[in-house]
């Protein structure tokens, strides 16, 4: 043994080493504070039961609000097997899944936003930050440009989108290190660059190939025609991050404390990096880059119910679900027959409720 | 079991640190036995939070080891090593907002098993350690509603319901009025004689006179004196370590150092 500055023991004693330490446990007080707690565990607990209620809501008015209204015994009876005829065969065949793709997409961006604003440490954080929504637009109006069929413009959204997140990831990783500020500015500039490209695509595009191309940007349910996987991904993506959600309380609050608490940093935030980047991807390839539910709706959770990751991330995916579904059935219903983007009403509703927000909260 | 031979809390074993070309120490050899206060003193820059970091096993040393209880910590099972060892950090922005009381109960994250949720004796440890901070009655606050001092004190509080057996504190009296600055040394003091150790940085050379059993002293160039404070805390060691010429005045048994 080397030299050593002794470092004298008057004090032997203390717990047993190598047993974990006891759980000390003094008496439990019923003080107010903990009664406070309570509360609000219980109140959290009620919001996330109204949202469930709410989502079969929006499912409802969706599949029975349109050009052609459709009456509750009908409903009931377009999924009992009943008797057939015109409004069970929209209502199945139209109505269900695009209200399908909307819950689903909608709870995709919200829970992809939630996990970036941990991952970013940025309440301005949205899904789209590292530059998702610009590579799946350059891939997807490439395809349109081209003159692609849907199943196509899909697949070019797709790769644009993991590709950027690729990308992202790639320059911001270049040298091992990890800052939010660096991934956050290369996200800035890789949505800069697909920003310049889309405008560039446009320009050239042919007059009847544009309007094509901005309603895929604003966002739009309506060509939907495969809801499932989308909806499969959501649930696996809420099923994947709540096991880690004590976890990314703690990588909330900064790295150094998550660390020094035993969470394996880099481990869950790849996760989160990789789980966020595909569950957008998913989104953006559905329904086309819908705005303001990733960045709005943690948000409006967060004040409803506070910041724990554990009732906050269930929480904002059925809640950005209901959104979207309902904001869907007023794009096609308010100025009926015209159809309007979905995401130009969220941005619509999203805009002034986020300035109200940042008036409200000023840090 | 290993009764009376028991391992130190803490060991570094010819330990280099170096943040990019800096050069924070080499060849540090120590051991700290339960009841020990080791302070660590050294400029701006001399890379004290990082060999507190490197410590605490969040940064791997360029040479040497440390040792925590006995074994590295690359070989304690993964999360148990937060049992043994608490992290005070350098206070960091919040951005997300979070009472008190949820902020407190952070700390009792590697106690709980993956879908375990804070039980009431959590909630009990955890109000009992903003007790101990004087912070009793501000469990439901929101931290962006707390000052600087109280934030810090809420940090400690946090890592008093983490329950380690070592304490490594980086900068404890940040934004501290002076009556805090004694209380939180003197709760460290009660920790130790329990028979906890503690190792800090702190900045304030006559309070570590007054709390360290043994100090590091580091000279900012990759060098360093460690030893028993009485030995390392000499007026002409703490000139040539800061910089600045200092003067020990003694009052009664203690020694004061000012700067000249």
């Amino acid at each position: 043994m080397t030299h050593k500055t002794r470092i004298a023991s008057e004090h032997a004693g203390g717990p047993a080493d190598s047993a974990r330490p006891p759980r000390n446990a003094p008496a439990i007080s019923s003080s107010p504070s903990s009664a406070a707690r309570r509360r609000s565990h219980r109140r959290a607990w009620l919001v996330l039961a109204g949202l469930v209620l709410a989502a079969l809501a929006a499912f409802v008015w969706s599949l029975s609000a349109g050009a052609l209204p459709v009456s509750a015994t009908d409903l009931f009876n377009a999924f009992s097997g009943g008797a057939g005829g015109m409004e069970s065969d929209i209502v199945r065949t139209l109505r269900l899944p695009r209200a399908t793709a909307a819950f689903a997409c909608g709870g995709l961006l919200a829970l992809a936003g939630a996990l970036m604003q941990v991952l970013l440490r940025n309440p301005l954080a949205d899904p789209y930050v590292l530059g998702i929504s610009g590579g799946a637009a350059v891939g997807a109006l490439g395809a349109i440009l081209a003159g692609a069929a849907s199943g196509w413009i899909d697949a070019g959204a797709f790769v644009g989108a993991l590709g950027a997140t690729l990308l992202v990831f790639g320059l911001a990783h270049g040298d091992g290190s990890w800052t939010q500020t660096r991934l956050l500015l290369t996200g800035v500039i890789v949505a800069a660059g697909c920003g310049a490209a889309v405008a560039l695509m446009l320009s050239l595009a042919p007059e009847g190939r544009v309007k094509g191309m901005l309603f895929w940007m604003m966002g739009d349910a309506s060509s939907v025609s495969q809801p499932w996987p989308a909806l499969a991904l959501l649930l696996a993506g809420l099923a994947a991050a709540l096991p880690f959600a004590r976890e990314l309380n703690l990588l909330a609050r900064g790295e150094i404390t998550a660390r020094a608490l035993g969470v394996r940093v880099g481990r869950l935030r790849a996760l989160v990096y990789g789980l966020g980047a595909l569950l957008t991807a998913v989104a953006v390839t559905t329904v086309g880059s819908v705005g303001f539910v990733g960045l709005i709706v943690p948000h409006l959770v967060r004040l409803a119910i506070g910041n724990d990751q554990r009732l906050l991330l269930p929480a904002t995916t059925l809640a950005g679900g209901v959104l979207l579904c309902a904001a869907d059935t007023a794009a096609r219903t308010v100025v009926a027959p015209i159809q309007l983007p979905v995401g130009v009403l969220t941005a619509l509703i999203g805009v002034p409720v986020f300035l109200f927000l940042l008036a409200r909260h000023p840090r | 079991m290993k009764m009376d031979a028991r391992p130190p809390i803490l060991e570094a074993d010819r330990l280099a640190v170096e943040v990019g070309r800096h050069k924070v120490c080499r060849d540090l050899d120590f051991t700290l036995q339960p009841g020990d206060t080791l302070v660590i003193l050294g400029r701006n820059g001399a890379g004290k939070s990082t060999l507190l970091h490197t410590l605490a096993g969040l940064r791997e040393p360029v040479g040497g080891a440390v040792l925590l209880s006995g074994q590295p910590y690359a070989a304690w099972p993964r999360g148990h090593e937060a049992c043994l060892r608490g992290l005070l950090a350098q206070s960091q922005p919040d951005f997300f907002s979070a009472s008190v009381l949820e902020t407190a109960l952070v700390g009792r994250h590697p106690y709980l098993g993956r879908w375990d949720w804070e039980s009431p004796e959590d909630e009990a440890i955890a109000l009992d350690a903003l007790a101990t901070m004087g912070l009793d009655g501000f469990a439901d606050r929101q931290v962006p509603t707390l000052s600087g001092g109280e934030r810090q004190r809420l940090s400690i509080a946090t890592l008093l319901v983490q329950q380690p057996r070592l304490y490594l504190l980086d900068g404890p009296l940040a934004h501290l009025d002076l009556h805090h600055e004694i209380c939180v040394l003197e709760h460290f003091r009660k920790l130790a004689a329990g028979g906890a150790g503690v190792a800090m940085v702190l900045h304030d050379i006559n309070l570590a006179a007054r709390y360290a059993s043994h100090v590091l002293l580091l000279d900012g160039a990759g060098g360093h004196i460690i030893g028993s404070a009485d030995r390392v805390l000499t007026a002409e060691r703490l000139s040539a370590a800061f910089g600045h010429p200092l003067r020990a005045i003694a009052d009664g048994e203690r020694r004061l150092f000012v700067p000249v």
